[in-house]
């Protein structure tokens, strides 16, 4: 590997440069702000594609920009860093990024605080590129609180209504709980190797077979950490509440960017991964959970966001499910897939809600084929590649995961490789399903609604189409080229044989089947749907509701710690120490009254007092004498 | 001569009367002259001693007394027509504000 | 170092000079000066000189561990008690603090509107007692000065306070004379216990350090009494009740001073004083501390989030914070107590500026009920902007001051108590739930209280006052190493200090007893345990 020093720090720079200018000029000139945000992400695009330019699959690129801390062993330098990962991550930011300021542009212009949205979403921009530029554990905890922060910000972003405000508080939270866990990842790592640094952790850890034990619990800690920003479970349950915030948001933080974190992260940590073999076993089953209880949620919502919501937790299982398999670069090549179909749906689904002013409900959309024609076609591009049916993007992805997991060697889950294999197969058909049934419910059929649906202006169509693009060619474009870019990096596989486009199209059946069918229930057979409903009605319930999952946390944890801090309150604090504080304070106060009544004021007594006293001191000396 | 007991006697009993006026008696005019008839009790003991022992010393201590006796009486009168002026009264109970 | 300018003296003296002047002066009069505003200003103006000073010993100290800027002068020779001052980086940090926040409290006394010139003179006579307490070298003249804190805080809560102010001042004062009394005593027993060594009488902390011997026994008993004197003051969960009253009930000023430099004094007096004098007793104290700071972080933080009132909100907060500043300090190693040092300032900082932003929102509304507010980000953005930046310096987020600290003190003790800092993780998580839920209730929402219709956003004065806290909290999240490189040496001579005090106590002890019942000695030489911080920190040494 050959290290090389350049402008990394220009690349965040931009957008955060923009994101106060943003804020100062747009305050003045509502128009601005988009302009001046969308150039600051555009100019980041552009230099970042200008290093990649220049970099060969080895190339590791740095930038120190100063030494940030450091107290005696433990020195921080703010070191950017930029690799194969960090480069194909910082395109996909900065490029999906671009288009979705340029779409945000148009979709926001209406809005009163549109310079606020473009300040705080090139400060997301900001700190994802840290995320993924840090070249130390420090610098990328500092992208991931800060996309943290962003993310809460954006969601509550129109905060007058208060639900919108506890959603983006409950995805602060959420993420806290997983920071916590990562926090502790980065204590365990510096006390036994006294650095931060991704290089130097990685020259002392990778292959060190004796480490496996520290390693399966690094591991997990970083886990931790990667379900709370990757919205897995148990911590997945910010994420569907995040569809507070403006679509594009949506699109940009909790579809295409900021969730895949935690995948990057990993992948970044993949030589501590790798001697932890329990750990990723452990992964391997909480992604599974996630992408299939995900998916049979995202089955029964009516709300055109919430299932995108839920699909993108499914297919953030699916990443994880790669990743846990050692396939790290199929993780990032599905990160990729993802970033461009999920973004053009959300972004799609914008427009559709745009079109309709701000009808979320697909209950009272319907037929809009019609009025919005490019926004369907691009929504259909994006839907058959999230199913994975070739050529679209997600069928290379997809397919590559399950050719993953079916040689996956980990001694704890190998044995099982055919039933795991068999029910991602189950929730891909279901993912499928799911995609068909929104797109039918929102485009076919009759309008249900009473807006007057139009198609979005060309700002926002002009991206759905470069999305769509993506989503038709991306994955096609990437399959070979992106193993060998990150070869050095990750730990590729080996290929898998290619394959003639019959053979590609017949391993797309179970997309296949999933839209068919999806197209069947929700346009021809309209009653069919219903009827399974009522006939597994306690498990349709089960769908529906989301599995209870909110309602659980709320009565396990979130009430009986309310309840426990209201109890200390009262009964520790004022009732117990308090009331020994006030305590000593009234037997003082007692004793005092009752000494006082010795007291007459009296002269005379005072006198005789004394007169006695004198007479017993007298006394007791001479009886001892 | 007179035995030194006799004198010890004598002051012994004025010393008592002066206690027992200080404790029963309500007028402070009374009870300062109680406190006037301890300090001659204790003068008249020690003259009495002076003469036994045969040196001065007990006379000059009697004098010292008298001094601060007569800076008493000073005070102490002035601070009862203080008193009476306030309270229009010259009985000690009555004078008992400062333990409010 | 020898100071030949005093410029330690200056320092401590200036504000008392200035309290003095305020009634010398016939300018500030309340006849002459009706709304009192002469007098802020020259109060003002008294501070900012101040600050200029601890400015000028800034920069004359050099970055080393040593104490600097020395002073010292006899005082009562026959006690052998001494004029001594002095300056290391921990405790110029800490002045340096006190200097920053004076003039931003006294910026902010604006809303005090009665007996304006009693309000300043008490809190140029308050930073006075401050700076000294923080520069003295002799331990009596520490105790004047700490004892004199108490006074002039006394008459802040007592006078300009609350409804409830007598009954929080009283608590506040009993608490912490209850504390003092004993750390009086202990102060006059290791006096004693010199004086019978060495023949001669000496207050001076270094004397102290270097001759007296101690018996294990004494130690654990005089520090136990520093301790409570100390973490009443810190406060140490379960001593902390006076502080949400205190805080509830005092003006924003007393509110800003208390949390931003008394209760740094806990601290800093167990730096100073509390384990270099008795590192044998400390040790044995130690699980306990750590044990009640986890508790206290845990705790204030769960109490913190059912509050209602906004102050008593952020005081149960404060309980939390300084718990991991009892946490980093017991770690005893150079990255824990480096951090816990840091997270004073940061704490003072912070959550200064949240207790000048409750005022600004009380001098408006008269009320500190989270419920009388809501949807404010609509009607005040700039005080929303503010409100958020130290809310999230408050919570620690990376850029910001908080995070250094909190991950210095947190890494540094995850390497001597992984058990107790995993619990104290919580804090991190119930931070952000107590401080956003503060956040959501008051800013976020429909404005839907007809009074906050009028709110008007905050003026240039009161932006003015924020401003440095501003520029601080990213100053000291971005680029520490200026305040951390003068801080780390100092940490080191005071671990390495506690260290060689430690063996060569433990050495005179077993040699004493040696001398006496070798026979006793030897057959207890198996069961004696490998004395502690010795030991313990050599081991960890590989690390930090």
């Amino acid at each position: 590997m050959e290290r090389t020093n350049a402008a990394l720090a220009l690349i965040p720079l931009f957008p955060l440069v923009g994101s106060v200018a943003a804020f100062l000029v747009g305050r003045v000139h509502k128009r601005a702000a988009g302009i001046i945000a969308s150039l600051a992400s555009i100019l980041a695009f552009v230099w970042t594609a200008k290093l990649f330019a220049a970099m060969s699959a080895e190339t590791v690129l740095e930038d120190v920009v100063f030494s940030w801390f450091g107290v005696a062993s433990l020195q921080v330098d703010f070191t950017l860093r930029m690799d194969a990962l960090g480069a194909v991550m910082c395109l996909v930011v900065t490029g999906i990024g671009s288009l979705i300021h340029i779409y945000s542009t148009a979709y926001m212009a209406e809005d009163d605080s549109v310079h606020r949205f473009f300040s705080y979403l090139n400060l997301f921009m900001f700190s994802m590129l840290l995320l993924v530029l840090g070249g130390n554990l420090l610098v990328l905890f500092v992208g991931w609180e800060g996309v943290g922060l962003c993310s809460y910000l954006l969601i509550g972003f129109w905060f007058r209504t208060i639900d919108y405000a506890a959603a983006g508080r409950k995805a602060f939270v959420v993420n806290r709980i997983g920071d916590a866990g990562f926090l502790l990842g980065i204590f365990l790592l510096w006390m036994n190797f006294g650095t931060v640094d991704f290089l130097e952790l990685e020259a002392a850890i990778a292959g060190n077979m004796t480490l496996v034990g520290l390693c399966t619990v690094v591991a997990l800690c970083l886990f931790i950490g990667a379900t709370g920003k990757s919205a897995q479970i148990p911590l997945f349950v910010w994420l569907p509440d995040a569809m507070a915030g403006p679509t594009p948001v949506s699109a940009l933080i909790h579809a295409a960017t900021m969730v895949t974190a935690g995948i990057y992260m990993m992948a970044r940590m993949d030589f501590v991964f790798a001697l932890a073999p329990f750990t990723l076993a452990i992964v391997t089953i909480v992604a599974l959970l996630t992408a299939f209880v995900a998916a049979t949620t995202a089955l029964l919502q009516n709300d055109i966001k919430k299932v995108l919501a839920y699909s993108t937790v499914s297919q953030l299982g699916f990443m994880f499910l790669a990743a846990s398999a050692g396939a790290y670069w199929v993780a990032i090549f599905h990160v990729v897939t993802h970033a461009f179909f999920k973004a053009c749906l959300f972004l799609g689904a914008g427009s559709v809600i745009h079109g309709c002013h701000h009808e979320q409900d697909m209950r009272h959309m319907g037929g809009l084929s019609r009025y919005m024609p490019i926004t369907f076609a691009t929504y259909l591009v994006a839907t058959l590649a999230i199913a994975g049916i070739f050529p679209f993007a997600g069928y290379q992805s997809k397919h590559a995961i399950l050719g993953a997991l079916e040689h996956n060697v980990n001694p704890y889950i190998a044995p099982y490789n055919s039933w795991i294999v068999a029910l991602v197969t189950f929730t891909a058909f279901l993912t499928a399903f799911y995609m068909t049934r929104s797109l039918a419910m929102t485009f076919f059929g009759k309008y249900r609604g009473h807006a007057h649906p139009h198609e979005s202006p060309a700002a926002m169509s002009g991206v759905l189409v470069a999305l769509a693009v993506l989503s038709l060619f991306g994955g096609w474009f990437l399959e070979t080229r992106l193993p060998n870019f990150l070869e050095h990096v990750l730990a590729v596989a080996p290929g898998h044989a290619s394959e003639t486009i019959v053979e590609s199209l017949l391993h797309s059946w179970v997309g296949i089947a999933g839209v068919v069918l999806g197209l069947l229930f929700y346009t021809s057979l309209a009653g069919v749907p219903g009827l399974v409903f009522s006939l597994f009605k306690p498990i349709g319930v089960l769908f529906q509701r989301k599995w209870f999952v909110d309602e659980l946390y709320q009565a396990i944890l979130v009430r009986p710690l309310e309840g426990v801090s209201r109890g200390l309150w009262k009964a520790v604090d004022q009732g117990f120490i308090d009331g020994a504080v006030n305590g000593s304070g009234a037997v003082i106060d007692t004793s005092g009254q009752v000494l006082r009544l010795t007291q007459s004021g009296q002269v005379r007594h005072y006198a005789l007092w004394m007169f006695v006293a004198t007479i017993a001191i007298v006394v007791f000396f001479l009886v001892r004498s | 001569m007179i035995p030194v007991s006799f004198y010890l006697t004598l002051a012994a009993l004025m010393f008592t009367i002066g206690v027992c006026g200080v404790a029963i008696r309500r007028n402070v005019i009374v009870v300062f002259m109680c406190i006037e008839l301890m300090l001659n009790a204790v003068n008249l003991s020690m003259v009495a001693f002076s003469r036994t022992v045969g040196n001065l010393d007990g006379q000059i201590g009697v004098f010292f007394v008298m001094v601060v006796a007569a800076a008493e009486a000073a005070i102490g009168l002035g601070i009862i027509i203080a008193l009476f002026r306030s309270t229009r009264s010259l009985e000690s109970s009555e004078a008992s504000e400062l333990r409010r | 170092m020898h100071s030949s300018w005093n410029l330690l003296s200056w320092l401590i003296f200036t504000p008392l000079i200035g309290a003095v002047l305020l009634y010398l002066i016939p300018l500030f009069h309340p006849s002459v000066d009706r709304h009192g505003s002469k007098a802020r200003w020259f109060s003002l103006a008294v501070a900012v000189l101040t600050f200029a000073i601890s400015v000028c010993a800034l920069a004359s100290f050099e970055v080393n561990g040593s104490m600097q800027l020395v002073e010292r002068a006899a005082w009562i020779p026959s006690f052998g008690i001494s004029y001594a001052v002095g300056v290391d980086g921990i405790s110029l940090a800490l002045i340096l603090l006190t200097t920053v926040l004076m003039p931003v409290v006294l910026l902010a006394s604006y809303s005090v509107h009665s007996k304006v010139r009693a309000y300043l003179f008490h809190m140029l006579l308050l930073e006075t007692a401050m700076l000294g307490t923080l520069a003295a070298l002799d331990v009596f003249l520490f105790y004047v000065f700490w004892e004199l804190m108490l006074a002039p805080m006394y008459f802040i809560i007592g006078i300009w306070g609350g409804t409830r102010r007598i009954y929080a001042t009283l608590k506040f004062v009993l608490y912490t004379v209850f504390g003092s009394v004993l750390m009086l005593a202990a102060i006059l027993y290791v006096v004693w216990a010199y004086a019978q060594q060495t023949g001669e009488m000496s207050f001076l902390l270094s004397d102290l350090l270097a001759r007296t011997e101690l018996s294990f026994k004494e130690e654990v008993w005089l520090f136990a009494a520093f301790a409570l004197a100390f973490g009443i003051k810190v406060p140490i969960f379960p001593f902390h009740t006076w502080l949400p009253d205190a805080h509830v009930e005092a003006p924003t000023g007393g509110s800003v001073i208390l949390a931003g430099v008394l209760l740094k004094m806990g601290i800093y007096g167990f730096i100073r004083f509390g384990f270099p004098l008795f590192p044998r007793g400390a040790e044995l104290f130690i699980p306990v501390l750590c044990g009640l700071a986890v508790i206290g972080i845990v705790y204030g933080a769960l109490v913190a989030w059912v509050q209602t009132d906004i102050k008593k909100l952020v005081a149960y907060s404060s309980v939390s914070h300084l718990g991991y500043c009892v946490l980093g300090l017991v770690a005893l190693n150079t990255v824990a107590t480096t951090g816990s040092v840091y997270q004073l300032l940061n704490h003072g900082i912070s959550t200064g500026a949240l207790f000048l932003l409750v005022g600004v929102l009380y001098d408006r509304r008269h009320t500190r009920d989270v419920a009388e507010y809501g949807g404010l980000a609509a009607k005040v953005p700039v005080f929303a902007f503010l409100f958020l930046v130290f809310t999230l310096s408050s919570i620690a987020l990376p850029l910001t001051n908080g995070f250094i600290g909190e991950f210095l003190i947190l890494t540094g003790s995850y390497v001597t108590f992984p058990f107790y800092t995993t619990v104290a993780l919580l804090g991190v998580i119930l931070g952000a739930v107590y401080m956003l839920t503060l956040y959501m209730k008051t800013m976020f929402g429909q404005l839907d209280q007809a009074k906050n219709g009028s709110l008007t956003d905050v003026s240039a004065r009161e932006v003015a006052t924020f401003l440095p806290l501003l520029i601080l909290v990213f100053w000291m999240g971005l680029y520490p190493q200026p305040i951390l490189r003068r801080l780390e040496p100092a940490v080191d001579t005071f671990l390495s200090d506690v260290k060689a005090r430690s063996q060569m106590l433990e050495e005179r002890e077993m040699g004493f007893m040696a001398q006496m019942r070798p026979q006793l000695i030897r057959a207890q030489e198996g069961a004696v345990p490998g004395h502690g911080i010795v030991q313990r920190t050599s081991l960890k040494e590989s690390n930090l």
